[in-house]
């Protein structure tokens, strides 16, 4: 059977996976970057904490209602930030992420500095899940979301963002309602972000402030550019790497947020679409094997 | 005590506006978000250390310090974000973040992760009138902060390579179509954006009495909600946006003792202001 350690590192990659895919909605699809979105994975995070410990609502509904939550709030923050100029949602949502969790650290409710405990792990035929069913659920989850951004891919909504990413002022011109889908991407990544703050904290059953920082969100921006922002398997990929490369890179310790910081370095310099892009130089290799083959 | 924190939050707010200009005039000109431009800030501190350790002479050192950041600037704008222009904006973004934190773990390996006691010294002394007391290190931002402030304005306005900088800022394009050398102006831009980060740096570290390697990272997301304050790109903007954060947090956290976080501060007045005016202080649709 797979140990104990293996299982925390898949469930911690997948989570990692699904925000991934939810900022790559945000950024990678409607072509909107935001610094902040650990924000949204920390409201879901402590919605589900919350309404687990607090209002002893069981798994099944406080994980679904930590998404709406995020949802809503996502709403909230974005409609205002997303009629300003682009760069200026990039920073604005930086500052968010700040607000947020200074908010969870400095209101009591919130449990400040200590975080919140006694989150379980879900309930299923009288008993608790065991770590390796709660990986299996998450993943069934995930796959659900990759079929709906697939379907969305190829619907009215998926050709609007593309549009607006290829070239805002030209949609508009055209008569997309760029502020609309703008806020329905960010909507729907934020929802995202906060079913995968859910799921976290049930995993973790303890969640504190520092777990939803800035330097949060910037890693999972960078899974996003690492694998390749705006395809489908890149942010996926991006997550399996970044999110393996603590574990197996231990015995330099010292050193390894240097390396990751290269790494992302030499990434954006010499191959800026990412390890899966159109343009890149792994893509392009597995299509002359296939062709030869 | 009010003047006492009028004065606090003035010489804060300069350090900061050192920090931001820079970043407002690159963003001005390239469209990039520099964050790594608190790396540059950071490295200016700790050249401006090690010279004054070899030297012993402060305003030499400062010297070295500011020329020291520039160069790495210049070297940043030619090698890294130049080739990446032509790509959407998140590369060069990424590439800036990825440079901050290889510079910050640089300066944690290189010098150690322990600060660094900087305790020069100018001899100007201490200011006290009645209750309203300046510290030398205070009067040393001010100053510093006053002739860089005139020598830029000055600059910009009087100067034809300002008049470029400025001509580059409105529309590169247009302006590269009447004779201007566009590359040129950018790394103009980089070397005195940069040199003033690298003041900035020398001062905090003299003000601060230490220099550390993770001393970059508030100023590196604090400078940007400055500028967004003062509305992205605009030099004046930018300078009363930094008054304005700097006597904010000393007043919100030292007269009104509101338990908040200090850093924080720049981020609600920035998101307060652009409620009522999407483009910032004095920036313009």
């Amino acid at each position: 059977m797979i140990g104990g350690y293996v299982i925390t590192i898949l469930i911690t990659v997948v989570i990692y996976a699904i925000l991934a895919h939810s900022l790559n909605i945000i950024t990678g699809h409607a072509g909107q970057i935001s610094l902040g979105h650990a924000a949204f994975f920390g409201i879901g995070a402590y919605s589900s904490a919350l309404l687990y410990t607090e209002a002893g609502l069981p798994f099944w509904i406080s994980v679904p209602l930590a998404a709406v939550v995020s949802g809503f709030i996502g709403a909230l923050l974005g409609i205002p930030c997303l009629r300003v100029r682009d760069d200026f949602l990039a920073i604005t949502t930086m500052g968010i992420n700040f607000v947020v969790e200074a908010v969870f650290l400095y209101i009591p409710f919130f449990g400040g500095a200590m975080g919140i405990g006694g989150i379980n792990l879900p309930r299923w035929f009288g008993r608790e899940m065991t770590k390796p069913e709660y990986f299996f659920l998450i993943v069934m989850v995930f796959l659900l979301l990759l079929l709906l951004d697939r379907r969305l891919g190829r619907s009215w909504i998926g050709l609007a963002w593309a549009s607006i990413r290829e070239d805002e002022q030209s949609a508009e011109a055209m008569g997309v309602d760029v502020v609309r889908f703008k806020v329905m991407a960010f909507i729907l990544g934020s929802s995202i972000a906060g079913l995968a703050g859910g799921f976290y904290a049930h995993f973790l059953t303890f969640i504190m402030p520092q777990n939803f920082g800035f330097g949060q969100s910037i890693l999972i921006l960078c899974m996003v550019v690492f694998g390749g922002i705006g395809t489908r398997w890149g942010p996926i990929l991006g997550a399996i790497i970044l999110g393996i490369l603590p574990e197996i890179s231990r015995p330099i310790m010292e050193y390894r947020t240097l390396v990751y910081g290269l790494l992302l370095l030499a990434m954006m310099r010499f191959q800026p679409g990412g390890l899966l892009g159109a343009e890149s130089i792994l893509p392009k290799f597995l299509r002359m094997v296939l062709r030869r083959s | 005590m009010l003047w006492q924190q009028l004065a606090n939050g003035i010489a804060i707010g300069s350090v900061y506006a050192l920090i931001s200009l820079g970043l407002t005039m690159v963003y001005g000109i390239l469209r990039i978000l520099h964050v790594a431009h608190a790396g540059i800030y950071a490295l200016g501190a700790y050249i401006g250390w090690i010279a004054f350790r070899l030297i012993g002479e402060f305003w030499l050192s400062l010297f070295i310090g500011m020329a020291g950041s520039a160069l790495a600037g210049y070297l940043v704008e030619r090698f890294l974000y130049t080739p990446l222009l032509h790509l959407p904006r998140i590369a060069p973004l990424i590439v800036s973040i990825g440079l901050f934190i290889v510079m910050e773990e640089a300066f944690r390996i290189i010098a150690g992760p322990h600060t660094l006691v900087y305790n020069a010294r100018v001899g100007i002394g201490d200011l006290s009138v009645g209750n309203f007391h300046l510290t030398e290190t205070q009067i040393l931002i001010l100053l510093v902060t006053l002739v860089i402030l005139i020598f830029l304005w000055t600059f910009l306005t009087r100067s034809r390579t300002g008049l470029a900088m400025r001509a580059c800022a409105m529309d590169a394009e247009t302006a590269s179509s009447f004779g201007v050398n566009v590359n040129g102006v950018i790394a103009v831009n980089f070397l005195i954006g940069s040199a003033m980060a690298g003041a900035a740096g020398v001062l905090i570290g003299v003000y601060d009495n230490q220099v550390w390697p993770t001393m970059g990272s508030i100023p590196a997301y604090k400078a940007l909600a400055i500028v967004v304050l003062g509305g992205l790109g605009n030099i004046p903007g930018t300078v009363i946006a930094s008054l304005v954060v700097g006597l904010a947090e000393t007043f919100f956290i030292g007269v009104l003792a509101i338990p908040f976080p200090r850093d924080a501060v720049a981020f609600i007045a920035m998101i307060l202001v652009l409620m009522f005016k999407p483009y910032g202080l004095l920036g313009k649709a």
